[in-house]
């Protein structure tokens, strides 16, 4: 069975195709694929509401899933976790139906062609940014699972860190469906493959190392930490977030806001010394943007303590006179 | 719905059986049985011959399982997927039986409209996570997978790790085929940690034949004889899954 899934999923659709929903009746037309993915592929397709993301896959189980996820996320509202759910229906072009579902279409280059175009200096925030959406799912009761820069997108005009494929997407407390080795705590021997919110956490700071490492390397001995530790202190932009990123690949968090605290912290501790500057083009100019923002308030405040004492002082001559003319 | 035992065979090989009865007769015997069959093919970067590919193919179709080819580098993950979607796909079954039984012959997951799929699928998702599992593994150790052993072991300790992170519990045993003496040796017997072999597995012995048709029905029998122990014991919520599949 698997054989037949794995052919239908590697089944081409050329740009042109038109595909139409039997439930609904919605039309799709394909522009051009975009990814593969474990359990279908994704194309941009047109459609009458403007461009939208079509995962056509091979499964009506595990499309139906994906689909109850993103679904999930909108009845939850609000925070721009995943992209938003638009349309489930089923495809009928021969005697089988194929499942399919249309989901917004989020415009931007993958994480790794983002960071190595832009500079490293990019990853520490947009790290900060994947770690609020992670918190606001852990609240929700779920774990990402398979987090790694292949699932995440860096949405263009606005540079913020969008995550594209729910399909590892697990309840907490139950098992971890989907995961790919280097991001996943089992494979380092660091912990269960248990959706925990410790569990996503581990993969946040391996998404760090694999932005300053490209090139993905495999365990070497039993000891996972010390492997991934040593690493980390090998890399010059990396160094910096040694404790913070020992803290999450030992599991010592208790959720991600605590992780986000910690790497702000870091983030603008580094911004005085980090004048010498190894980061991207255009960096310094928007450090000195803000090393003047900075300024102008430390400014504004000292305005606003000559004005208190110069209030006291008028204050306390006017009593003056007015005793001595009481006197 | 009660969570009951799914039993599951997974073969691991790198080529054709030239020993014994054909292997996907053997397979298509223990689906009778309700027990899976999901076979792995295993190579290095040569090219998978014909023969051996359509062989796999057809115990896991036999079978009633799923078959993959993988490169031995990306075994622990095929090991782990291949046996979750064996899971999936015999809960499916079962949930689709339970479905006709209420809707009419016509009803299955595929033929319910998507709105509707998303809670029968959290059922089906439920059931994966709280259900008891046996597998029983069947590694070829015929000479040519001597230098595929150690990752094979890694995969089987990796397995180990993803399906002891679910609710419901797990048996694994583990036999090779050939044995020292016999066409068929048991490793391991049916226990829920599978970390004891990192101990016995480098001192296996590799031999010439590929008895895959025998090691199935070895394998069922050995189901079969963990079965007539149970029923000593009053045990009964095996018995769903048993009927339905």
């Amino acid at each position: 069975m698997m054989t037949n899934d794995t052919l239908k999923s590697r089944s081409n659709y050329p740009s042109g195709t038109v595909i139409t929903g039997k439930w609904h009746k919605k039309q799709y037309r394909i522009r051009k694929k975009l990814g593969v993915g474990a359990n279908g592929a994704v194309y941009l397709a047109e459609s009458e509401a403007g461009p939208v993301a079509l995962k056509i896959g091979a499964s009506t189980a595990s499309m139906a899933s994906e689909a109850n996820v993103l679904k999930s996320f909108a009845k939850a509202q609000g925070h721009s976790l995943g992209p938003s759910l638009l349309d489930a229906d089923d495809w009928e072009p021969g005697a089988e139906p194929i499942p399919f579902y249309a989901m917004e279409y989020i415009h931007g280059p993958d994480l790794l062609s983002f960071v190595s175009e832009k500079g490293f200096a990019w990853a520490g925030v947009l790290v900060v940014q994947l770690l609020s959406d992670v918190h606001h799912l852990h609240e929700q009761g779920w774990i990402f699972g398979d987090l790694k820069p292949e699932n995440l997108l860096v949405e263009v005009p606005s540079n913020r860190i969008r995550c594209i494929d729910p399909g590892g997407m697990t309840k907490i407390g139950r098992s971890v469906k989907e995961f790919t080795e280097f991001f996943d705590r089992g494979y380092w021997g660091l912990g269960p493959r248990k959706a925990d919110p410790g569990y996503d956490l581990f993969s946040v700071a391996m998404v760090m190392i694999n932005l300053a490492y490209q090139r993905r390397f495999t365990k070497k001995n039993n000891n996972g930490l010390l492997q991934l530790m040593a690493a980390v202190k090998q890399h010059p932009g990396l160094k910096k977030f040694e404790p913070v990123l020992r803290k999450a690949l030992r599991g010592t968090y208790r959720s991600a806001s605590e992780m986000r605290r910690e790497l702000l912290g870091l983030l603008t501790q580094e911004k005085t010394a980090d004048k010498r500057g190894y980061s991207g083009k255009g960096e310094p100019q928007k450090q000195k943007v803000r090393m003047s923002r900075v300024k102008k308030r430390k400014f504004r405040k000292l305005k606003k303590i000559f004005a208190g004492i110069a209030i006291i002082v008028i204050v306390s001559m006017l009593y003056w006179i007015y005793s001595f003319y009481i006197v | 719905m009660n969570a009951g035992t799914l039993k599951q065979i997974l073969l691991i090989t790198d080529g054709c059986s030239n020993q014994g009865g054909d292997p996907a007769a053997a397979a298509a015997l223990a689906r009778e049985e309700g027990i899976t069959v999901n076979v792995i093919g295993v190579m290095e970067r040569d090219i998978i011959d014909e023969k051996g590919a359509k062989e796999i193919q057809d115990i896991a179709m036999s079978g009633g399982g799923v078959s993959q080819i993988v490169y031995t580098r990306n075994l622990s993950q095929t090991v782990q997927m291949v046996t979750r979607r064996a899971m999936t796909q015999t809960i499916q079954g079962v949930v689709n039986r339970e479905l006709k039984q209420i809707l009419g012959d016509s009803a299955s997951i595929e033929a319910l409209p998507p709105e509707k799929r998303g809670d029968v699928l959290e059922v089906v998702d439920e059931l994966g996570e709280t259900v008891d599992l046996e597998i029983l593994i069947l590694v070829d150790t015929s000479a040519s997978m001597k230098p595929k052993l150690p990752t094979v072991k890694e995969a089987l300790l990796d397995l180990s790790l993803s399906l002891n992170a679910r609710m419901g519990n797990n048996q694994f045993s583990v036999f090779v085929f050939p044995g020292k003496r016999t066409e068929v040796e048991k490793l391991l017997d049916w226990t829920p940690k599978l970390e004891s072999l990192t101990s016995i597995f480098p001192k296996l012995q590799v031999g010439g034949i590929t008895p895959t048709g025998p090691a199935i029905h070895e394998a069922i029998h050995y189901f079969g004889r963990k079965r007539q122990l149970r029923g000593l014991l009053p045990h009964d919520d095996e018995r769903y899954f048993e009927e339905s599949i």
